[in-house]
C-alpha cells in the first residue's frame, strides 16, 4: 500500500511560528508551535531576531513532520505564510542578519513618513497604499539612514532586504525571492505591473540591488535540504482569503484576532478605494493573472476583550465576555469605540482616542460587555460599507475565522448589524490552510481550485434576526459615538 | 516534619481513592485498598458523609465523592470557555465522522447545547446552540447524568420521545452504570426515530466531568447493520480525550 502524502504549511506569525500538516481533505494531521521573543528597545519600537525565528521554523518543521512519524518524502509540498511588512536585512555572503528585524507594529518611522508626505499621491496611485509606518519601505529607509555604511553595501547588493517569506525562502532554498502578496506591502511594488517601480524606489531612497525577485504566490521556488518542494508564499491575511476559498470577486473573509482584517476578492483588476481601504494583491497562482483584493484593517477588536480582562479585571478569561454580555438583553444605551491608538479603516484618524459613550446610572458591567462585542461588529460594518461602495459589489455572506468566532453572541451580532448571514468554516486554521492549498496546487497535490472548494464546509451559520429600524437606530448611535473620538489628540 | 494527625491522613487517603476511581466503592473495597480495618473506616466515612465530602448510595451502600467536595475551591468552568477550548477538536470530530458534532452541559436538569458543528455536507442546517435536550433520552445527557456529582435522576416520570426512550428509572440506572463502565454513551432512536447518537465525557484537570461531546446522525450511516460502527465511537472518545488533555494544561 502506498504511504499517504500530505502538505505542510509554515505559519510564521508575529508571536510564534507554527507548522501544520494537512491531508487531502484539508484535515489537520499534526501541529507544532514555538514562540519567539518580542523585543521592545524603546516605546513604539518592536523588533524580532530573524535568526531566532529561523531556528524556531526549523524546529516546528521537524516536529510537525518527523515528530509526527512522517518521512520527508511523504510531504508533497511545503507552503509559507507569514506576518506581513516585518523587515529583515541580511548579509548576502554570510546569511546573517545585519540588524534586528523591524516588526510591522513598530512606529519609529512616524517622523519619516510625515517627511514623505509630498509623495502621498504617488504611493496611493502606484502602490495602492496610504503613507503609514505599517509598511516595509519606510522601515528599510530608516535602517539605511541610521546604520553607517549600510546604504553603500545595499547599493552593491551585499546586504539584502526581505519580508519574512523572503528570509525563510532564502534559508530553505538559497534563493532571494519574495511573493507578489508580500511585495505588495512594501510600498515599492507597482500594483499594476507587479514589478519594483523606479519612481517608488526613488521616493523612498531604497536601492534596487537589495530587493528580492518578485514571484507568483504558488510555484516551486526550490527544495529543502530534505528534498521537499517549497511551493507557496503568501502574507497571512491573503493566505486566510485563499484558505477560505474566496476565489470569486465579491467573496470576502474576515479574520478576528487582536485586530481584524477583512479582505474582499475584487478579481483581476486592482480597485482603488475612495473609502479608506487598501489595494493589495490577493494571490497569483503560477503563470495566471494576479487576483486583487481590497483590505480593511481594524486595529482593536479581540484586544478590547483582553483589555477588559487585563486592565479592568471584569472577566477572567476572554471567553467569559459572552457570559457577562448575556447577563443583560441589550447595551443599555452604551457604546464603546476602542480608538486606543487612533482609528484604522475606514477612518484613518490618528488623532482619535477611545470613548465609552451614552453612560447613565443604569449601565452595568453586562452592558459594557455587550458594547465591547458590538464594537467589533460595528467596526466590521463600517469596513463592509466601504467595501461595498468601492467595489460596487454587495456583500452577501461574511466568512469569519479566527479565535473570536468561538463567541456565538458576537457572531449573531455580526449577522444582525451586517444584515447578511455569517458563516464559520470547518477548519479554523485558514491561514496555514491557504498556504498549504497554494503549495499543493503548485505541485499537483490538488488538481485545481474547484477541488479546494469541495473541501470547504460550513461549520456554523448565524442569520440576521433584528428589525431594520433597530439596526439603523443602533448604527446611528454608533456613528455618534465615533464622532466623539475624533480630534481628541491635539497637535 | 512535625506531628501529624492520623485520622486526617486516613480521611485524605479515602478521598484520594474515591477520586481516582470512576464509580462507587464499598467499605470492603476501601478496607482492602487501604489496609485498614472496616471499623476504623466506618467512623471516618460517617464523618466525611456528615460534612458532605462523601456520599453514600442508598441502594448499594457504596461511597463516592460528595457534591460539596467537588464544588469546594473549584474554579467553575464557564460554558463559553469550554466552547473556546473545544472548538478545534469538535471541528475535527465532525470532519472525520462526516456527522454533526455537539457539546452539552447540564443546566437545571436539562442538557444545554453549548456548541454545534454542522454535518459537513453543506445541506441546510440550523444552529442549535442554546437549545435543550432531555437528559434521559440523549447520549450527551446520559454521559452527564452518569457523572453528575449530585447523582440525581431527572424528574419523574421520564417522558417517552419515541417507543425506544428509556422510561423505567431502574433501566436508566442500569444504562448509566453501563455508561460509567465503558466510558461512552449511545442513543439509538431514543430521541428521534431514525437517529442515533454517541457521546463521551470531557473532564477538567481534577477529573471532574464538565461536559459531554458527541455526534448525531442517521441510523443507516452510523449503524447500518444494527450495532453502532465502533470507528464512530473511537472518533468521539478521541475528541473527548483531546479536549480533556487540553483542559489539563
Amino acid at each position: 500500500m502506498p504511504r499517504p502524502h500530505y502538505v505542510a504549511a509554515i505559519d510564521q506569525g508575529t508571536t510564534s511560528s507554527r507548522c501544520i500538516v494537512f491531508d487531502q481533505a484539508g484535515h489537520i494531521i499534526s501541529v507544532a508551535q514555538r514562540e519567539h521573543r518580542q523585543i521592545f528597545p524603546r516605546p513604539g519600537w518592536v523588533e524580532h531576531d530573524a535568526s531566532e525565528i529561523w531556528q524556531a521554523v526549523q524546529g516546528v518543521l521537524a516536529e510537525a513532520v518527523s515528530g509526527a512519524g512522517l518521512a520527508d518524502d511523504q510531504i508533497a509540498a511545503l507552503g509559507i505564510t507569514n506576518q506581513r511588512e516585518t523587515t529583515v536585512l541580511w548579509d548576502r555572503q554570510t546569511g546573517v542578519p545585519v540588524c534586528p528585524a523591524i516588526v510591522w507594529q513598530d512606529t519609529r518611522t512616524d517622523p519619516l513618513t510625515r517627511a514623505l508626505a509630498e509623495h502621498e499621491g504617488l504611493f496611493r496611485e502606484k502602490a495602492g497604499l496610504p503613507l503609514a509606518t505599517y509598511f516595509s519601505g519606510p522601515k528599510i529607509r530608516w535602517l539605511l539612514d541610521e546604520h553607517p555604511g549600510l546604504r553603500e553595501r545595499a547599493e552593491r547588493g551585499e546586504v539584502l532586504f526581505g519580508t519574512m517569506d523572503s528570509w525563510l525562502l532564502w534559508n530553505l532554498t538559497g534563493r532571494h525571492l519574495t511573493d507578489v502578496t508580500n511585495a505588495s506591502r512594501t510600498m515599492l511594488m507597482n500594483i499594476h505591473t507587479l514589478a519594483w517601480d523606479d519612481e517608488l524606489l526613488a521616493a523612498l531612497g531604497v536601492p534596487r540591488a537589495m530587493l528580492p525577485e518578485i514571484r507568483p504566490s504558488a510555484e516551486v521556488y526550490g527544495r529543502t535540504a530534505g528534498g521537499v518542494p517549497v511551493a507557496s508564499a503568501l502574507g497571512d491575511q491573503q493566505a486566510a482569503l485563499f484558505g477560505q476559498t474566496c476565489f470569486d470577486p465579491g467573496e470576502t473573509k474576515s479574520t478576528y484576532g487582536s485586530g481584524s482584517f477583512l479582505l474582499m476578492n475584487t478579481g483581476h483588476e486592482p480597485v482603488f478605494s475612495k473609502h479608506g481601504l487598501l489595494t493589495t494583491v490577493g494571490y497569483q497562482i503560477g503563470d495566471g493573472p494576479a487576483t486583487y483584493a481590497l483590505e480593511g484593517a481594524i486595529a482593536v477588536t479581540g484586544s478590547l476583550v483582553q483589555w477588559l480582562r487585563d486592565n479592568l479585571g471584569l472577566i477572567s478569561s476572554a471567553a467569559e465576555i459572552e457570559t457577562l454580555a448575556r447577563t443583560v438583553d441589550d447595551n443599555g444605551g452604551c457604546y464603546f469605540v476602542p480608538a486606543f491608538s487612533g482609528l484604522f479603516a475606514p477612518h484613518w484618524r490618528s488623532d482619535a482616542r477611545g470613548v465609552i459613550a451614552g453612560l447613565t446610572g443604569f449601565v452595568n458591567k453586562g452592558h459594557i460587555a455587550r458594547a465591547v462585542l458590538e464594537a467589533t461588529a460595528w467596526q466590521t460594518r463600517e469596513v463592509v460599507d466601504a467595501m461595498n461602495a468601492d467595489s460596487g459589489l454587495d456583500l452577501t455572506t461574511l466568512r469569519a475565522d479566527g479565535g473570536m468566532t468561538a463567541d456565538n453572541l458576537l457572531m449573531q451580532t455580526l449577522a444582525d448589524v451586517l444584515d447578511v448571514p455569517v458563516i464559520r468554516p470547518m477548519v479554523a486554521e485558514t491561514t496555514a490552510l491557504g498556504a498549504a492549498y497554494a503549495a499543493g496546487l503548485a505541485t499537483g497535490y490538488w488538481p485545481d481550485i474547484d477541488g479546494l472548494r469541495a473541501n470547504w464546509h460550513k461549520a456554523a451559520e448565524w442569520r440576521p434576526a433584528i428589525d431594520e429600524s433597530v439596526r439603523e437606530q443602533e448604527y446611528h448611535n454608533w456613528k455618534k459615538a465615533v464622532a466623539r473620538t475624533l480630534g481628541w489628540v491635539e497637535q | 516534619m512535625g506531628e501529624t494527625i492520623q485520622s486526617v491522613e486516613r480521611a485524605a487517603a479515602i478521598l484520594r481513592l474515591l477520586a481516582s476511581g470512576p464509580g462507587r466503592l464499598g467499605v470492603a473495597e476501601l478496607a482492602r485498598a487501604l489496609g485498614l480495618p472496616k471499623g476504623t473506616l466506618h467512623g471516618i466515612l460517617r464523618t466525611l458523609v456528615h460534612v458532605g465530602f462523601v456520599e453514600q448510595d442508598g441502594a448499594t451502600g457504596k461511597y463516592r465523592l460528595g457534591a460539596t467536595l467537588l464544588h469546594l475551591g473549584s474554579s467553575y468552568l464557564d460554558v463559553n470557555e469550554l466552547r473556546t477550548r473545544s472548538i478545534n477538536w469538535a471541528d475535527a470530530l465532525a470532519g472525520r465522522s462526516r456527522e454533526s458534532a455537539w457539546i452539552g452541559t447540564l443546566h437545571e436538569g436539562q442538557v444545554l447545547v453549548i456548541h454545534h458543528v454542522f454535518r459537513p455536507d453543506d445541506s441546510m442546517q440550523t444552529l442549535q446552540v442554546g437549545t435543550y435536550l432531555p437528559p434521559h433520552a440523549s447520549a450527551l445527557g446520559k454521559v452527564l447524568l452518569a457523572h453528575d456529582p449530585y447523582g440525581e435522576l431527572p424528574a419523574l416520570p421520564l417522558r417517552p420521545h419515541t417507543k425506544r426512550t428509556i422510561v423505567e428509572p431502574a433501566a436508566l440506572e442500569a444504562e448509566l452504570d453501563l455508561v460509567r463502565t465503558r466510558g461512552w454513551a449511545a442513543e439509538t432512536e431514543e430521541l428521534t426515530e431514525g437517529e442515533v447518537a454517541i457521546a463521551a465525557p470531557i473532564k477538567d484537570s481534577r477529573g471532574i466531568v464538565v461536559g459531554a461531546i458527541g455526534i448525531r446522525g442517521a441510523l443507516e450511516r452510523l449503524a447500518p447493520d444494527g450495532p453502532l460502527h465502533m470507528e464512530y465511537v473511537s472518533y468521539v472518545r478521541d475528541a473527548a480525550r483531546a479536549i480533556t488533555r487540553d483542559l489539563a494544561r
